[in-house]
């Protein structure tokens, strides 16, 4: 085997080719930038094509009080007052924009009786907000993002896994990826390189995400310095499928709640009158995941240990209409036929809040030439984040992250690598086809099971320090994966791969959980079940050497004009 | 526990002249579903074995097979459907291999650059308004996961070497020509260029088609009609020469 390689030229590199990484690539593109964007998976398949209810944006189409003031307040306040103001302030102020544009691009939203963008209610939104497409508006986005991305001047290349990120005086200069389908390398020279590589949820056993989000991106930027943020907070979505078996997680979207469907106990009560009398089943979904949980261990759970999510009263042709993929997805994996039948229901790993920490105007991290935008960021949502805000999140943070990419590749030239240090990595991805290494599979289970058991959606001490102690064992053994067979579309290798980034983020929502000795959004501790004002800051995660260090920084204080949008946070 | 025997055609095209199909014994759970099966064949078996999937959930038409010989997604094809009896997995026929069950789908995104992109009329006033019932038929299409399942079943893409882009790709130009507010005609490219013409309309695409999209009913048939309108049609032809010789005088 020889240590080939294919060299590129781009001014802006995505690493990621979901809405965040195509909305940048149009962006990057259309502000005069080469672009070259790459994707783990074949182009359009990307997680995003997952996301159902829709884009949180006031245009106050169905609820004419909406404004982005308001959408400003619902999200600080729901991220629990540990947001970066700013970030907020642009994705309340810019995201109607950005819907409009999408129509512009093609996109076809469902309507108003007098032909506008329809929204619907979702949980925490003041007014009725979410621009959607039935319960498809992932797809829609993917479909409408990829069309333009296919006729503009943007180099894809897909089913590429970018192994690791390289730096000259600091700055990153270029990627190393393996094309899946020939195993063939290419190094990726760039001015600018943008993460938009998605989450970590499938470092979970039970998770509603895909295959690929095993966040590649968040471990490849720690690697060359890059400051994470707020990574233990990890959202639980209120409803993931429990049955059958394969498909335990697999989300069920909150549109159901949104369109008048109700929360039920094995008992046939209505237990959300309990936990929350005034928003119900549309409150912020830690709020509602942790019912739903509690309602599961104190024994009122269904048979196969969920809770019910009922919307039979609405009819089946409301149904149909409203929800037709969620109707499909019940008859065709459960056999449910959910205009007749309630669905069982539990919480299951969502999206990760936290990640890179980034510049909210264009994105940029805190290693030059660097840039992050989508699920892999951090701070915009805080301890917990809103349904339809991670949809506006990609468009209006991808779009400034491809301009903010682009100027600064406009400023800059292409840095040099030593060739020895590439050759070195094409040898490392290769020493893993050695057919008497550890199973990876074998020990990816082994962290799913541990961050399912021991870092769920409530925590303590002595589980969080356990499971601390099995990440660092298999840190350990993740020197010695290996697989049989070549390297042409060998995904036992890829899984080699990404093993070590993996633990990288759940090494990091470990030690933060252990760090915030309080409960707040998404992060609860049975042992700490108070939030605690001192605490009000942001978590750091550095790279020091080859540990991870952690740091608290202060929340950035909101200037007075926000001020006045926010009640002071209780105690 | 109960076990079924899946036969998956496995085949290295760097090292191999020809594939062969291989058993593999997996222990059947309550509502498990193909790729169920491969995923435990993948952890438990033989990691070194290509397939692609992503979602697990039928939205994002990865994992495209021939199960028992019907183009298919393997994670909706449920393992209690067959009753106990040997399944055959294969990768999809009418794409060039990769390797095991992976083939190389990339024409699909070359052809969809070459359909006109959408392009809104001039002048329309914003926000734009759109009525519900409009948006209804271009909305069918749109539920699209670009399986290429529909392409993969087409007797024209698969036995002729004709030109035709294949279904799915009729089915983008007529999400396109059906937005209520698009300017273009694509049915002229689709009858020229696309080789739709070639398409003997046999609904195969159709009956394949996970999303259930009408695919030769509302799509092809209409396409069809509109070339043959907008092109043949003898009426249609006498008035349009008699426009333009009115442009003249």
């Amino acid at each position: 085997m020889s240590s080939q390689y294919i060299v590129h030229e781009t001014d802006v590199l995505i690493i990621g080719a979901g809405g965040a990484g195509m909305r940048a690539a149009i962006a990057a593109s259309d502000s005069g930038s080469s672009v070259t964007i790459l994707s783990k998976s074949l182009l359009g398949k990307a997680h995003t094509v997952m996301a159902e209810g829709g884009i949180a944006a006031s245009l106050a189409n169905v609820d004419s009080k909406d404004n982005w003031q308001v959408h400003f307040s619902d999200t600080f306040i729901e991220g629990v007052y540990i947001s970066n103001y700013r970030m907020v302030e642009i994705l309340a102020k810019e995201a109607p924009e950005r819907v409009r544009e999408l129509e512009e691009y093609g996109a076809l939203f469902d309507r108003t009786p007098d032909g506008r963008i329809m929204q619907r209610a979702f949980g925490a939104h003041t007014y009725r907000r979410l621009c959607h497409v039935g319960d498809r508006t992932g797809l829609e986005i993917i479909r409408t993002l990829e069309d333009q991305l296919l006729h503009r001047k943007v180099k894809v290349y897909d089913e590429v896994f970018v192994t690791k990120l390289f730096t000259n005086e600091g700055r990153v200069v270029g990627a190393l990826g393996l094309k899946l389908s020939d195993g063939v390398f290419h190094y990726f020279r760039a001015k600018a390189t943008i993460i938009a590589t998605g989450g970590c949820g499938r470092i979970f056993k039970v998770t509603s995400n895909s295959w690929e989000s095993t966040g590649d991106g968040l471990g490849l930027a720690f690697q060359v310095g890059a400051e994470l943020m707020d990574m233990e907070m990890i959202q639980f979505h209120p409803t993931g499928m429990v049955y059958p078996p394969g498909v335990k997680g697999l989300l069920v979207t909150e549109g159901v709640r949104g369109e008048g469907g109700i929360l039920l106990n094995a008992k046939g009560e209505r237990f959300m009158q309990r936990y929350s009398p005034k928003k119900m089943e549309l409150d912020a979904r830690d709020i509602v995941a942790r019912a739903n949980y509690a309602e599961i261990m104190a024994g009122r759970g269904t048979e196969h240990g969920g809770v019910y999510l009922d919307i039979t009263h609405k009819g089946a042709d409301f149904i149909k209409k409203k929800l037709p993929s969620m109707y499909k997805q019940y008859l065709d994996f459960a056999g449910v036929d959910i205009t007749r039948e309630k669905m069982e229901v539990a919480p299951t790993v969502h999206y990760q809040m936290g990640g890179i920490r980034v510049d909210p105007e264009t994105t940029s991290t805190n290693v030059p030439g660097l840039f992050a935008a989508g699920e892999v960021a951090s701070g915009l949502h805080g301890a917990n984040r809103l349904g339809g805000n991670s949809l506006a999140d990609i468009l209006v943070f991808g779009k400034r992250s491809g301009e903010g990419a682009s100027n600064f590749a406009k400023r800059s030239g292409f840095g040099s690598v030593d060739e020895s240090l590439l050759i070195a990595e094409m040898e490392r991805v290769k020493s893993y086809l050695n057919k008497d290494g550890l199973n990876p599979y074998d020990l990816a289970t082994k962290l799913e099971d541990t961050m399912s058991e021991k870092v769920g959606i409530i925590r303590n001490g002595n589980d969080l320090n356990d499971a601390l102690n099995i990440i660092l064992e298999l840190k350990m053994q993740s020197t010695k994966l290996g697989v049989d067979g070549s390297i042409r579309y060998n995904k036992g290798l890829l899984q080699c791969l990404e093993f070590p980034l993996m633990l990288i983020a759940a090494e990091a929502i470990i030690r933060g959980a252990i760090e915030r000795k309080e409960s707040r959004g998404a992060h609860a501790r049975a042992d700490f079940p108070k939030k605690d004002p001192q605490l009000r800051k942001n978590l750091i995660y550095v790279r020091a050497g080859d540990e991870m260090k952690l740091e608290w920084r202060a929340v950035p204080e909101l200037p007075d004009d926000l001020k006045k949008l926010v009640e002071p946070e209780e105690y | 526990m109960d076990k079924i025997t899946i036969s998956v055609y496995r085949h290295n095209p760097e090292i191999e002249t020809k594939g062969r199909f291989v058993d593999y014994e997996v222990p059947v759970e309550e509502g498990m579903v193909v790729l169920d099966a491969m995923k435990y064949i993948e952890r438990h078996i033989d990691p070194s074995m290509s397939i692609r999937w992503n979602c697990m959930a039928g939205k994002c038409g990865s994992c495209s097979a021939e199960i028992n010989h019907k183009p298919s997604l393997m994670c909706k094809t449920r393992i209690d459907s067959f009753r106990g009896k040997k399944v055959t997995v294969s990768p999809m026929g009418a794409f060039p291999l990769v390797k095991d069950l992976v083939t190389d789908v990339s024409e699909n995104w070359d052809i969809l650059r070459r359909i006109p992109p959408f392009t809104p009329k001039k002048g329309i006033e914003k926000p734009w308004r759109m009525s519900q019932i409009d948006i209804e038929r271009s909305k069918e299409f749109k539920k699209c996961i670009e399986c290429f399942l529909c392409q993969d079943v087409c007797h024209v893409i698969r036995e002729h070497k004709s030109g035709y882009v294949g279904p799915r790709h009729v089915v983008k130009a007529a999400s396109l020509d059906m937005h209520p507010l698009d300017s273009l005609n694509r049915s002229e490219f689709l009858n020229s260029e696309g080789g739709l013409g070639f398409c003997n309309i046999t609904k195969c695409c159709q009956s394949v088609c996970p999303e259930e999209i009408r695919i030769t009913d509302n799509a092809i048939i209409p396409e069809k009609e509109r070339a043959v309108n907008a092109f043949y049609d003898p009426i249609a032809i006498i008035i349009r020469r008699s426009r333009k010789e009115g442009e003249r005088k």
